[in-house]
């Protein structure tokens, strides 16, 4: 594409190119206007670029708009100060919902846009806070791209950036310079790159790889989430406690709950010791044959599969020693390592954050001991102050690595303890119900073994989780007598998931009373 | 001191006759300044004036050859009472602020400037912060030209215009004794161009020369009579001199063909838009070749009415565009019109938005109307304009809706001012929902979510004076927020020392992050910075006890949430008397980097032992609640999904652009959250102990995994 075809055309007949970037506070934006200016003036065109910066530097979304048009001999180009919907002809968006933002204001149309867009995400608040999962489907958004704009250049330009050591805007540069929109040759852009003397040999790295990226494949598949990993089951183990898990999984449960079954079974080996799989293997096998006699063959065993990983959650319950566990792996030191970006010649020491309260604690201790203790709140709360405060331990020292060893060996012990009985209780009360539900529907059935994903967190969170779980399953009788009752439970859990307060729970179960 | 430096942008405020400058508007506007013999330069910072103000706090040495006294304001009101410097002397004065707020704070010296006049060119730049990309409220700075009879510039938003309306601005100032506004709006602010410059002048006269040879006229002081005298000065006088100076110099501007059946009256920040508009109807081309006539105002104020009617005359219509409300300037022009008894229809926000920003597609829609109306055979056959609305309607695009998050700006990675709200919030948690009176400033923030706190805003540095009526018995008591820039600006008197005299029983939070955080990061006077040309250092907390608040905490690291959280509990539950002031310092983390970070670097490269703190997230000890996310909303601090198939949701993570505030370790600690984070203290270039400790420690510890590692029972990993 040249220029003729790409700018709009005026009454003078002289050629026009406007240039919409969106971009977050502190992408560097700016640095982009100003290189893409530089290079049209280095030309020989006249340029302009604007912005709105305000207080949208600080994290926000903002537009900078560029203009380029051929100087005419006594005239000088009157340029616009902000984009027109439909009247853009290259829009580059540094993010992939501000690309879809781009088309949301209308800058991306059919007939006349390259829109240029980086497919990495970075969630915004309203994403990133919701209990459940609200992050945007970037699906929607590349259909939408792809519809609205004339050409389009989706990849990662993030990644491309920072695997040159650079920043987004040189990636960006390289990809427009590659997409021939501007009528200006390669080498003029790199020159811009040169002239502007920061980061010019990172930039330049980055350039071209966007470059040649955007030549060979312009556009990269997204995906919401990574595929989940289901280890492959072992022919053999090494041990026979081990194996008898996995002959049972083959030999007892359909072929579709066994990748989860196995799941289940490795963390329950790793969250205690292999009677607990074991155990497990046995309350998946009774809920498995209630699962067959309501006809589940035909509908792929769904309710076994959910129950092998939601059985598989509840009984990995969350608790100190198991935390403590996790924190004195062998493997950790060099995934910590890794995440941090330690480089090779450092030393990296970590601190950890527990806040430890009398609740944990007597749920920790054996059954009678602790239900001693929580009846007598004159003691209880003696206790709480004894503990209830912020402990910070260093994990790389020796007297912080014993403290947690000496925790998570308490998880042993796990089966006696007042926490497990509640939470054997709590699950089997929620096995009751399923399988009630499982009886009047098969669907409502499996919805109410999912709900359990409501539970988790720690502390005052895993309270307000467990409250919402119960709110959510207080309406199971009613929802029973429905045939929709499942997809009912469904919009209840979702709901639930929204907000932390449960207000958007409330207003559904309120509708949910009038159903 | 700003941490960002402006040497790149002081280097363009040399350059000499027949140079070309390449840059921003507003630094255009710097330049014409220098180019005008300005004696002095006052102001205060804020969108989207600052870089103004940036850029002359770095040009001493420019400032220093010329003989020009540069100020950062304690306030507009200063800026503007800064402006008496030209009263009774022949100097040359400019001012800058963020408006209609600024203009606001500097009202009353600028009526009382106004009224007596001035002798030397006085002129206040003012960044008309309106439309998209505003941090204020909506209103047009236009009213205070019109009550207090200064002129008014509007300038056609490209670099050459906007320099010589800075250097005609001076000279009308002078010509009419009045002050003269200059109105630029936000993107011409930021707009980038070019324009060949001139060399700076030295001041004719100098501040030196004025104090040493002091001059008195009891007739430029308002008070009767001469207040009198001055309105009647102002009307028979000032006003006709400055439409003949207007009108001779042709401030105002006409282009397109000499006659026609009907035109287009603009204001001078309307041109471009309006060009493009009339570009989109067939009637304009690139370069500024219009079918029809244009009358553009560049200056806004006063209207030259001979102008107007001869633009008028012969014409069958008018359209007169003109941003914002009320419409004063078409009111004005039937008035005109009426007065000379000229039929000339006058169209304007009949057909064009009555407010909001003006935008392409707005005039666009409003002059084809006007057209249609009054001219139908100029849109001919009407070219296709611009139409995203086909696009916009398919199904595809509306899904897109639900899906794309909104993206407020928000606090910076690392932020001090994070901890405080959490803090606040854990608070309210305990003792319910209060109210909450907050402030102008980066901590405005705090009203969006996940903080989600705060009920009104009134003004700069009137968060406590707004909470002044909550002084009553109650169980619960007011909170009222201020930020250091507000305090230093107005707060310390309006807000605390009202408090302190009204015995007011509420809770005061300072917020202090060492600088003018949101206007990018300038010296006020608590800065902890020492800069050699202010008095820096000055505290807050001495200065609130000075005027006799009693009840004064400090604290001097805001990230301490639990520390944060407990004396804000205090604060509310405690039986003493008057306002509790609880002022909470940590350095704004966005400065702190910069200064800090290429410190750092060059240590590390050196070979210096270095300790740098990142936070990470045990991915398999996280939930996905994200609770603390809701306690921070940092922009580092996200979620990732994980290919763990027991888990549903996105799990914590934190991005490699943490500073290691430690505000997530202390959120989740002070909360009881959960212990998911953990802190990596990376040792740089360790030293020869560090490497000792290190390797003794890891031995010890390694002995203890083996032995661990061999008594558990698990399946091998098959990862790979």
């Amino acid at each position: 594409m040249n220029a003729e075809a790409s700018g709009r055309k005026d009454v003078g007949g002289a050629q026009r190119i406007s240039i919409a970037i969106l971009a977050m506070g502190g992408q560097g934006g700016g640095v982009l206007a100003d290189w893409i200016v530089a290079l049209a003036e280095a030309q020989g065109w006249a340029a302009q670029s604007t912005s709105v910066p305000g207080v949208a530097q600080r994290t926000g979304a903002t537009v900078y708009y560029i203009e380029t048009a051929p100087m005419r001999a006594g005239a000088q180009p009157v340029f616009a100060l902000m984009p027109t919907p439909g009247d853009v002809d290259v829009v580059m968006a540094s993010e992939l919902m501000e690309a879809g933002r781009s088309v949301l204001r209308g800058l991306v149309t059919p007939e006349q846009t390259t829109l240029i867009a980086s497919t990495h995400r970075a969630f915004a608040v309203a994403e990133k806070e919701t209990p459940g999962d609200g992050v945007g489907d970037p699906a929607v958004v590349s259909i939408a791209t792809e519809f609205a704009a004339k050409r389009l250049i989706a990849f990662d330009m993030e990644a491309v950036a920072k695997s040159e050591g650079s920043v987004i805007s040189a990636a960006m540069f390289g990809a427009l310079a590659a997409t021939e929109a501007l009528p200006f040759d390669r080498a003029a852009f790199e020159s811009a790159i040169r002239a502007s003397g920061m980061g010019v040999d990172s930039s330049l790295r980055a350039f071209v790889v966007a470059f040649n990226r955007t030549r060979r494949a312009a556009i990269e598949p997204v995906r919401r989430f990574p595929e989940k990993h289901f280890a492959t089951m072992p022919e053999t183990a090494g041990l026979p406690e081990l194996d008898r898990l996995v002959a049972r999984i083959r030999s007892a449960f359909p072929q579709s709950a066994q990748p989860l079954l196995f799941a289940g079974v490795r963390r329950l080996v790793d969250y205690l010791d292999p009677n607990y799989a074991l155990e497990y293997l046995d309350r998946i096998a009774t809920l498995f044959d209630l699962d067959r006699s309501r006809g589940g063959e035909t509908r792929s065993f769904a309710f076994t599969t959910a129950a092998a990983k939601y059985v598989a959650v509840a009984m990995a319950y969350d608790d100190v020693m198991r935390v403590a566990d996790l924190k004195i792996r062998e493997s950790r030191q060099a995934r910590v390592r890794a995440e941090v970006a330690a480089a090779e010649d450092t030393i990296v020491a970590t601190t950890e954050y527990f806040h430890p309260r009398a609740n944990e604690l007597c749920g920790a201790l054996p059954k009678s001991w602790g239900e001693w203790i929580e009846n007598r709140p004159g003691i209880f709360k003696a206790l709480d102050r004894l503990v209830n405060r912020g402990r910070r331990i260093r994990t790389n020292t020796v007297t912080g690595y014993l403290m947690l060893a000496a925790v998570a060996s308490f998880g042993r012990r796990r089966r006696m303890s007042l926490r497990h009985a509640r939470e054997v209780a709590h699950r089997e009360a929620w096995l009751t119900i399923a399988a009630q539900a499982l009886e009047s529907h098969y669907e409502l059935g499996v919805e109410v073994l999912a709900c359990r994903r409501l539970v988790k967190g720690y502390s005052d969170t895993h309270a307000r989780g467990l409250s919402k779980f119960d709110r959510v399953m207080s309406a199971v009788p009613t929802l029973a007598q429905r045939d929709d009752g499942a997809v009912w439970l469904n919009r209840l859990k979702r709901a639930a998931l929204a907000d932390e307060q449960g207000t958007e729970l409330e207003g559904m179960l309120k509708t949910v009373a009038t159903l | 001191m700003a941490e960002r430096s402006f040497a790149r942008e002081v280097e363009d405020l040399k350059l000499g006759a027949g140079e070309m400058f390449r840059g921003e508007g507003i630094l255009a506007i710097t330049k014409a300044l220098l180019q005008s013999g300005v004696s002095y330069v006052g102001g205060y910072q804020g969108s989207p004036i600052s870089h103004l103000m940036d850029v002359l706090a770095d040009a001493k040495d420019v400032l220093d050859e010329l003989g020009v006294h540069f100020e950062t304001s304690a306030s507009e009101a200063t800026a503007a009472a800064t402006l008496s410097a030209s009263v009774l002397y022949p100097l040359r004065g400019a001012v800058t602020w963020k408006s209609t707020a600024g203009t606001n704070v500097a009202a009353d010296a600028l009526s009382n400037l106004s009224s007596g006049g001035v002798t030397g060119g006085a002129l206040i730049i003012i960044g008309e912060d309106y439309g998209e990309g505003s941090s204020i409220m909506q209103e047009r700075s236009h009213a205070y030209a019109l009550k207090s009879q200064i002129w008014l510039l509007d300038p056609r938003p490209n670099l050459p215009t906007l320099v010589r309306m800075v250097e005609e601005g001076f000279a009308l100032s002078e010509a009419s004794n009045t002050p003269v506004m200059l109105e630029v709006r936000i993107r011409t602010c930021h707009v980038h161009g070019q324009f060949v410059a001139k060399n700076n002048e030295k001041p004719k006269f100098s501040l030196r020369e004025a104090l040493e040879n002091p001059v008195r006229d009891v007739n430029r002081i308002v008070l009767p009579p001469a207040s009198f005298l001055h309105e009647k000065e102002k009307l028979e006088r000032r006003g006709p001199a400055a439409i003949e100076f207007i009108k001779s110099r042709k401030l105002n501007e006409i282009f397109g063909p000499a006659n026609g059946d009907v035109g287009i009256v603009m204001l001078g920040g309307m041109y471009n838009t309006t060009m493009r508009a009339l570009q989109y109807l067939g009637l304009a081309d690139g370069y500024g070749e219009s079918a029809l006539p244009l009358y553009v105002l560049n200056v806004a104020y006063p209207l030259i009415e001979d102008e107007l009617v001869a633009f008028c005359a012969g014409k069958r219509a008018v359209l007169m565009i003109e941003e914002g409300a009320p419409d004063y300037i078409e009111r004005d022009l039937n008035t005109i019109l009426r007065r000379r008894d000229l039929q000339t229809k006058v169209s304007g926000k009949d057909v064009l938005p009555l407010g909001g920003e003006y935008t392409a597609p707005a005039l666009t829609k409003g002059v084809r109307q006007f057209l249609a109306a009054h001219a139908r055979e100029l849109l001919g056959n009407e070219p296709p304009r611009p139409d995203p609305s086909p696009v916009l309607a398919d199904p595809r695009i509306k899904a897109l809706a639900e899906v794309v998050p909104p993206r407020p700006p928000g606090f910076c990675i690392g932020c001090p001012e994070r901890p405080i709200f959490a803090a606040l919030k854990l608070v309210e948690r305990e003792l319910g929902p209060h109210h909450i009176s907050a402030d102008i400033g980066c901590h405005l923030f705090s009203i969006l979510p996940p903080f989600n706190v705060g009920a009104t805003t009134m003004g700069y540095g009137l968060g406590p004076a707004s909470a002044s009526a909550f002084n009553v018995k109650s169980h619960k008591r007011s909170i009222s927020i201020l930020g250091d820039g507000g305090f230093w600006h107005n707060g310390l008197t309006s807000s605390i020392a009202n408090a302190v005299f009204n015995k007011h029983d509420g809770l005061t939070l300072i917020v202090d992050n060492f600088y003018s955080a949101a206007t990018g990061g300038q010296d006020i006077p608590s800065s902890r910075a020492i800069n050699p040309r202010r008095k820096t250092n000055n505290s807050i907390a001495a200065a609130v006890r000075g005027i006799g608040a009693r009840w004064v905490r400090q604290i001097d690291r805001t990230y301490d949430v639990a520390k944060m959280r407990d004396t804000l509990r205090e604060a509310l539950t405690s039986n003493a008397p008057g306002p509790k002031i609880i002022v909470a310092s940590s350095e704004c983390m966005l400065n702190k980097q910069r200064r800090i970070r290429p410190l750092l670097a060059k240590a590390m490269r050196d070979g210096e032992r270095v300790v740098s703190e990142k936070f990470g997230v045990d991915a398999d000890v996280c939930t996905g609640d994200h609770a603390c996310i809701r306690l921070s909303g940092c922009p580092s601090l996200s979620v990732k999904h994980t290919d763990d198939p027991l888990k549903d949701d996105p799990v914590a993570a934190v991005d490699e652009n943490c500073v290691g505030c430690g505000n997530c370790g202390e959120v989740a600690e002070a909360a009881a959250l959960c212990p998911s984070f953990y802190r990596a203290d990376i040792i740089h270039n360790p030293s020869s102990w560090d490497r000792f400790v290190d390797m003794t420690r890891a031995s010890i510890i390694g002995w203890f995994e083996r032995r661990r590692s061999a008594g558990r029972i698990a399946f091998a990993s098959n990862r790979g």
